[in-house]
């Protein structure tokens, strides 16, 4: 009989191990799925994992890797601050669209200025957008110990709904002849989130991504506070002890995370996605929870994570287009990857053991 | 007087993984004898009394019951076969009165009422006073004992096992304890009584068997040893007695007045107006049963729990609203009893560890950014100076034994020139060398001029470290007294007698 056995110290092997493992084991489980659907299995996985990098139109989809893993790496850095402390937020959607409704409100505001310093006051102000939203939660868990995972995640749906009211509202693009959205801001350059270097697909959020991610890593290997996000999450008393107030650090945890939300929200909505839009958020804000503890909580894990889910966004749509595959498949396929990914994360911290029948 | 035999175990073994913690361990038990398993911390005591009650399994070795092959498979099948222990920590619901406590240990329990009675007969017959309708959380750590023990009791067992008992017992409950003890031996009942106690052993014990890393050393008959005798033969070596360098006592270091918080614990005792005061160079021993507001004068002195500024002065410096972090920088140091997940996060590394208390008196931090390098460093010195067994630095607290752990955090708060170390059960869970270590580096701090404040449940400890010496009964300090010429009956007074004697007259 296999039993599991806690492991005295954390395997470092199975802590790099887990992520390639669970893509390995998504790909089985996902290829049987399609075959199930009667498609063939490998040209799916290749056309998911393959073209987009090595296939025929490379050359663009290449480029839209960075475009979708920037929001994602920027998302899921603010999250992995958090769970490493043990602090849950799960509305970096709405904080997402709040930043992208904030900081395209302060650029729609002053249309059709010309000045440099729009985007950058743009950019603060998406952050400042993402911050606030994520500040309900913290101030409402740290005064009345609410929870902050319900509450957050509530209070995506509050901010959907301002986001319709924004883009049949207050944000309308007044000579948009009565189609909901905003104005677009393609058509806006000083507010505009433009392609730094095309081919690689990299723009403002992109860097923000990167830049971001190098900072993180240093803020958790090298800085005091980094040192007190993981000790709150593995030893709150512990946490007391040394000294750290655990409601500041709620504060601290959600702001950081939010005004990343919001500031890829920022970049989005000034970039790819163009305009407030009805629809305009793609749900970056959930997959990013993914892509945060698929990249281990590592920043520079999470980058990693952000391209590979990036991939099965990329190549997710490419199987749809070419090979008929529902939206609904590819998104089962992406959960595998989360559930493999935290089943094989077991062995981490433990090890099976043929449990000999013990008789005396 | 040659009793007929009840248990005999013969030629037991159990390995763990990486450790033996029984190797041919043979004994025997006679009806109504009480039996000591004597040893110290790891030494195999519990594991084996564990394979006697069913809960583990031996790898080899028999144990027969009466004559008879005995090999529980659970706890359950030695119940039966009239095997009943009172454990070390116990498992009551705090919510749950005593007797519903009583009637979720059984398998089949009579009505309430009738159950009541019978506890009510069983306290009385063994002069164990405890009223059945009284809530568990409500109860002393004595009188919690005592329902654990009545539940035994109303299996009627043939053997009962005792783990550690009187640990935590104030001196006059011990004395109700072994009366008990006795009448049940008196009727025929055997008990095989774990400690590594030995005057009490000496007083209450027919017989002991005396462990040594799993393997029986000696048998003795504790009346004709000494208990230094017994002591070495548990070591293996002879035993060092501490020195105390004499220091001039100097100004006052620490002051409390009327400090009083309420318990962030569920079923915590709350401190109600504690004041003392500890001189440079003196030693402060608190005493008191587990649960008097220990956990709760930790945290009020570490800084965890805060009052009004003066409540707590540093060196005439006021402290008490102020957090850990401001109280160490003011020179306040402090180690909390449990190891793992308050004193030391589990999972991270010593280094990490070191860093948890160090990084504000080791001048850690540079602009905010830990100097790990410098960490390392400290962590390295008190791995050595500690003779703290581990493979590295780098290894998780978790990978440690609880003896070597406490070692390294005894050494993290000691090695910080503080000149105010308060700790919580310093030598806990930790062997006789190591714990004898660890008191000569309290009374070496002491020495250099530091105002030290340890809290312990082991009187031998405090009467051996301590300059002066207080009791915490229910959140209260009584005053401080010199040790020096204290006797066990009066400091059993101060820690208040017997608890819960007051009910039995109601009882009765």
């Amino acid at each position: 009989m296999l039993r599991l056995e806690k492991r005295p110290t954390p395997s470092r092997f199975w802590l790099y191990a887990t992520p390639p493992a669970a893509v390995i084991l998504t790909m089985i489980a996902g290829g049987t799925l399609f075959a199930a659907m009667g498609k063939a299995p490998l040209e799916v996985i290749r056309t998911i994992f393959w073209d987009p990098i090595f296939g025929e139109f490379a050359f663009y989809l290449r480029g839209q890797l960075l475009v979708k893993a920037g929001p994602l790496i920027l998302i899921a850095i603010g999250l992995a601050l958090g769970f490493r402390a043990g602090i849950w937020n799960i509305g970096a959607e709405g904080q997402y669209i709040m930043g992208a409704i904030f900081g395209a409100s302060v650029g729609l505001a002053v249309f059709p200025t010309e000045s440099r310093w729009i985007f950058s006051v743009m950019v603060v102000s998406g952050a400042f957008g993402g911050w606030v939203w994520a500040m309900i939660p913290a101030i409402l868990k740290t005064r009345f110990n609410t929870n902050e995972i319900l509450v957050s995640l509530m209070l995506v749906y509050v901010a959907e709904t301002i986001l319709a009211k924004a883009s049949t509202g207050f944000l309308k693009n007044p000579e948009g002849m009565g189609f909901p959205g905003s104005r677009n801001f393609s058509s806006y350059p000083a507010a505009r989130n433009d392609f730094i270097y095309e081919p690689l697909g990299l723009h403002w959020g992109g860097v923000a991504a990167l830049v971001t991610a190098v900072l993180a890593f240093i803020l958790l290997t090298r800085h005091q506070v980094g040192f007190q996000i993981r000790l709150a999450g593995q030893a709150p008393r512990a946490a007391r002890f040394h000294g750290i107030n655990p409601a500041r650090l709620v504060v601290l945890c959600m702001g950081i995370s939010g005004a990343l939300a919001g500031m890829a929200g920022l970049f989005e909505v000034t970039g790819p996605a163009g305009q407030i839009s009805i629809d305009f958020n793609t749900g970056y804000g959930f997959t990013a929870i993914i892509v945060a503890f698929l990249g281990r909580l590592n920043p520079l894990g999470i980058v990693l994570a952000g391209f590979l889910m990036a991939l099965t966004y990329v190549g997710g749509e490419m199987a749809s287009t070419n090979l008929g595959l529902p939206d609904a498949a590819i998104q089962v396929f992406q959960g595998m990857l989360l559930f493999f990914l935290l089943a094989v994360d077991v062995l981490t911290n433990y090890r099976f053991r043929l449990a000999v029948g013990a008789r005396a | 007087m040659t009793r007929p035999e009840l248990l005999r175990v013969e030629g037991i073994t159990k390995a763990y993984p990486g450790v033996v913690a029984n190797s041919d361990v043979s004994f025997s038990i006679g009806e109504g004898e009480i039996h000591a398993l004597l040893g110290e911390n790891g030494a195999g005591k519990s594991t084996m009394v564990k394979m006697i009650y069913g809960l583990v399994r031996p790898d080899s070795g028999q144990m027969t019951l009466r004559g008879t092959a005995y090999q529980p498979a659970k706890p359950a099948d030695a119940r039966r076969l009239g095997v009943a222990m009172v454990f070390q920590h116990f498992s009551l619901f705090e919510a749950l009165n005593v007797a519903e406590n009583v009637a979720l240990g059984m398998e089949s329990p009579p009505p309430m009422r009738e159950l009541a009675a019978k506890i009510r007969a069983v306290s009385e017959e063994y002069g164990l006073p405890l009223d059945p309708s009284r809530m568990v959380g409500d109860l002393s750590a004595g009188e919690r004992q005592r329902v654990e023990i009545i539940r035994c009791l109303l299996q009627d067992p043939k053997l009962l096992i005792m783990d550690e008992p009187t640990s935590v017992l104030t001196p006059q409950e011990v004395e109700i304890l072994f009366r008990t003890l006795r009448q049940l031996s008196r009727e025929g009942t055997a008990i095989l009584y774990i400690s590594h106690k030995l005057e009490e052993i000496k007083t209450l014990c027919d017989e002991a068997t005396i462990l040594r890393r799993g393997r029986v050393v000696a048998t003795c008959t504790p009346r004709e040893k000494t208990a230094r005798e017994m002591a070495e033969l548990m070591v293996g070596s002879a035993l060092k007695t501490p020195e105390r360098r004499q220091a001039a006592k100097g100004d006052v270091a620490l002051g409390v007045s009327d400090l009083s918080v309420a318990s962030p614990i569920p079923f915590g005792t709350s401190l109600k107006g504690v004041s003392f005061t500890v001189a440079k160079g003196e030693v402060l021993g608190i005493a008191g049963v587990a649960g008097n507001g220990q956990d709760e004068l930790l945290l009020a002195l570490s800084g965890e729990l805060q009052a009004a500024p003066d409540k707590v002065r540093v060196a005439g410096q006021p402290v008490g609203d102020r957090g850990p972090v401001d109280r160490r920088r003011a020179g306040l140091v402090a180690a909390p009893e449990d190891r793992y997940g308050h004193a030391a996060a589990a999972d991270m590394t010593l280094v990490e560890n070191a860093f948890l208390t160090a990084a504000v008196r080791k001048g850690l931090t540079r602009n905010g950014f830990v100097d790990w390098a410098g960490t390392r460093k400290f962590t390295e010195e008190i791995i050595a100076e500690y003779d703290v067994r581990t493979p590295g630095p780098d290894v998780a607290a978790r990978a440690l034994s609880g003896g070597n752990l406490q070692k390294f955090l005894m050494g993290r708060e000691l090695m910080q020139g503080a000149s105010v170390i308060v700790i919580n059960q310093p030598t806990w869970g930790v062997d006789a060398a190591a714990a004898a270590q660890i008191r000569q580096s309290i009374l070496d701090r002491a020495g250099e001029g530091a105002a030290v404040v340890v809290i312990s449940q082991d009187l031998d400890e405090l009467l051996e470290v301590s300059d002066t010496f207080a009791v915490l009964n229910e959140g209260r300090l009584t005053r401080p007294r010199p040790t020096e010429g204290l006797t066990m009956d009066e400091i059993g007074l101060m820690m208040g007698g017997a608890h819960g004697m007051e009910v039995a007259h109601h009882v009765g």
